[in-house]
């Protein structure tokens, strides 16, 4: 049998496929033209640019409570945390302090988006490698999360909840009661997720030692957020720079030093065990106050240049904000996260094989319009 | 080391560079003949150790064109932001980074398509998100008929 396997001649020529731009285990429209040997990875070139809306472009054009709008669009598994960096941004320029009850709010629902987002991950990421069920389980419980976005924001994804100055409404008054809810039925399923998928011999086989990279390379990359914690680079904004209420609460930063997809994986899976943490040591001591500041209709930011980093379900979202003192800003640039995790794919995927490279590309779980902009 | 240290010790690293005290980080704004030597000192220094390229911004600042750097040392946990400028708005060179910092690559790619800056030494120049027949949008003088919100 060994003989066999050995006795077929190995591919010589070289050829290239084209993976997407309509290709479901790329979750979007991003195109990777994959050179191959046989079934072996060469090189992966990602061409991008199919969603590409001139995101940064519009943002000249509009006001600040404009921009906050477009940026649901970018990463839309993290609107509220994208809406809340604007804020932050724009705040920071006018030297506003908001409320505490606002920092408190815009926590939990950060950390609710994480969790949806991770949510959906995890579901996709089983779809992608053959486990249909996980996609079922994941959306079933995405949906919990989703009703909570609902009732308090008006929106389910795009929630466009922030405002410079606090938040467009206060909070509903079933929010609290829903969200510990589900965090007691989520605290229930969450170890069913690993029962299904993490513990499973079939998945571990296909991921584990799969797209391995090293801390230092993760750095000279700039990878962040789960991508860079895999590879042991304390990289979480949360704890290094903490804005909102990051600071008033305890939480494990989850660190693994093996790099390879398996265990991009797990500190998904571990994140969301720590963001229900930090959501039930905020949910029953929201302050009172004011849920928004008094903001002229207008925002004119004084001249100067401004930058504001948080930590997106996928890494660090910066917002650099280049301002002349008008309504509309110079120039704004957003330091996408996913935009930056996509460009080492090539040396992730080299040698493995194609079917590899889905589980390497899922593993990063990219959005697409949050590259394209 | 806080910002005051920082911005002594930039100085040092970089003769004949700006260095201000800008609203959040320092900014040192060099020339673009000394941007490599002066990214080269910021990273290797082991005082400042900015070893993590966060973001590359392309700004058209109306006469010129430039890019804005922002490094992160990881170690330190210090941010810094290094700027350059270019005057020829019809053929705007620079050096590229991507030696000192991988992550370059795609930035810098971002910053031609959008802006037209070519990046000398960069491994593969090409438009990231437009086609060739596109203008540079992001830059001001970029007629843009279809915008219905420009005024």
């Amino acid at each position: 049998m060994e003989e066999a396997v050995l006795n077929v001649p190995l591919e010589k020529e070289e050829y290239i496929i084209n993976m997407g731009p309509q290709h479901p285990s790329t979750h979007g429209v991003l195109r990777l033209v994959v050179s191959l040997r046989g079934e072996m990875v060469l090189n992966v070139e990602p061409h991008i640019g199919y969603v590409h809306r001139g995101i940064e472009k519009m943002c000249e054009s509009l006001t600040y409570s404009q921009i906050i709008h477009l940026t649901d669009r970018m990463d839309y598994l993290s609107a509220h945390i994208n809406n809340e960096a604007v804020c932050l941004a724009v705040e920071k320029a006018l030297g506003i302090e908001v409320s505490d009850r606002v920092k408190y709010i815009r926590t939990i629902l950060s950390e609710l988006t994480r969790i949806q987002s991770h949510q959906l991950f995890w579901a996709t990421y089983g779809m992608d490698l053959g486990g249909l069920t996980c996609f079922f389980y994941g959306l079933r419980d995405r949906e919990l999360v989703m009703d909570i976005f609902e009732e308090t924001c008006g929106g389910r994804m795009i929630v466009s909840y922030n405002c410079p100055g606090g938040l467009m409404n206060d909070i509903h008054p079933n929010f609290q009661k829903r969200t510990k809810d589900f965090i007691k039925y989520f605290r229930k399923t969450l170890p069913e997720y690993d029962r299904l998928l993490t513990g499973n011999v079939i998945f571990q086989e296909r991921v584990k030692g799969l797209g391995t990279i090293n801390r230092d390379d993760a750095i000279a990359w700039g990878l962040t957020g789960p991508v860079g914690r895999a590879s042991g680079f304390s990289c979480d904004i949360r704890k290094h720079n903490p804005y909102s209420a990051y600071n008033k609460v305890t939480f494990k930063e989850i660190l693994y030093d093996e790099g390879d997809s398996f265990h991009r994986y797990k500190v998904r899976m571990d994140e969301m065990w720590e963001s229900m943490n930090i959501i039930e040591q905020l949910i029953d001591n929201i302050p009172e106050g004011p849920y928004a500041e008094k903001m002229k209709p207008v925002i004119k930011l004084p001249e100067g240049e401004y930058w504001q980093s948080v930590e997106t379900a996928r890494g660090e979202l910066g917002v650099f904000i280049v301002s002349d003192g008008n309504k509309n800003p110079v120039r704004v640039k957003f330091r996408s996260p996913n935009f930056v995790n996509l460009a080492p794919l090539n040396i992730l995927a080299k040698g493995f094989k194609i079917a590899d490279l889905v589980a390497i590309n899922g593993s990063l779980d990219l959005v697409i319009p949050d590259i394209d902009r | 080391m806080d910002n005051i240290q920082l911005a002594a010790t930039a100085a040092v690293l970089a003769p004949g560079s700006e260095t201000v005290q800008g609203k959040q980080f320092v900014e040192i704004t060099v020339a673009p003949e000394f941007l490599v030597s002066t990214a080269t000192a910021l990273k290797q220094n082991h005082e400042t150790r900015f070893d993590m390229l966060v973001c590359v911004t392309g700004v058209d600042w109306g006469k010129e064109l430039g890019t804005v750097y922002h490094l992160r040392s990881t170690v330190f946990n210090h941010m810094i932001i290094l700027k350059t400028k270019v005057s020829d708005r019809e053929n705007p060179e620079l050096d590229s980074l991507c030696s000192l910092w991988p992550a370059a690559d795609f930035h810098e790619r971002e910053v031609y398509d959008l802006l037209g800056m070519k990046f000398r030494g960069h491994p593969d120049l090409r438009r990231l998100f437009l086609d060739s027949t596109w203008g540079y949008p992001l830059r001001k003088d970029y007629k843009d008929d279809i915008n219905i919100l420009a005024k």
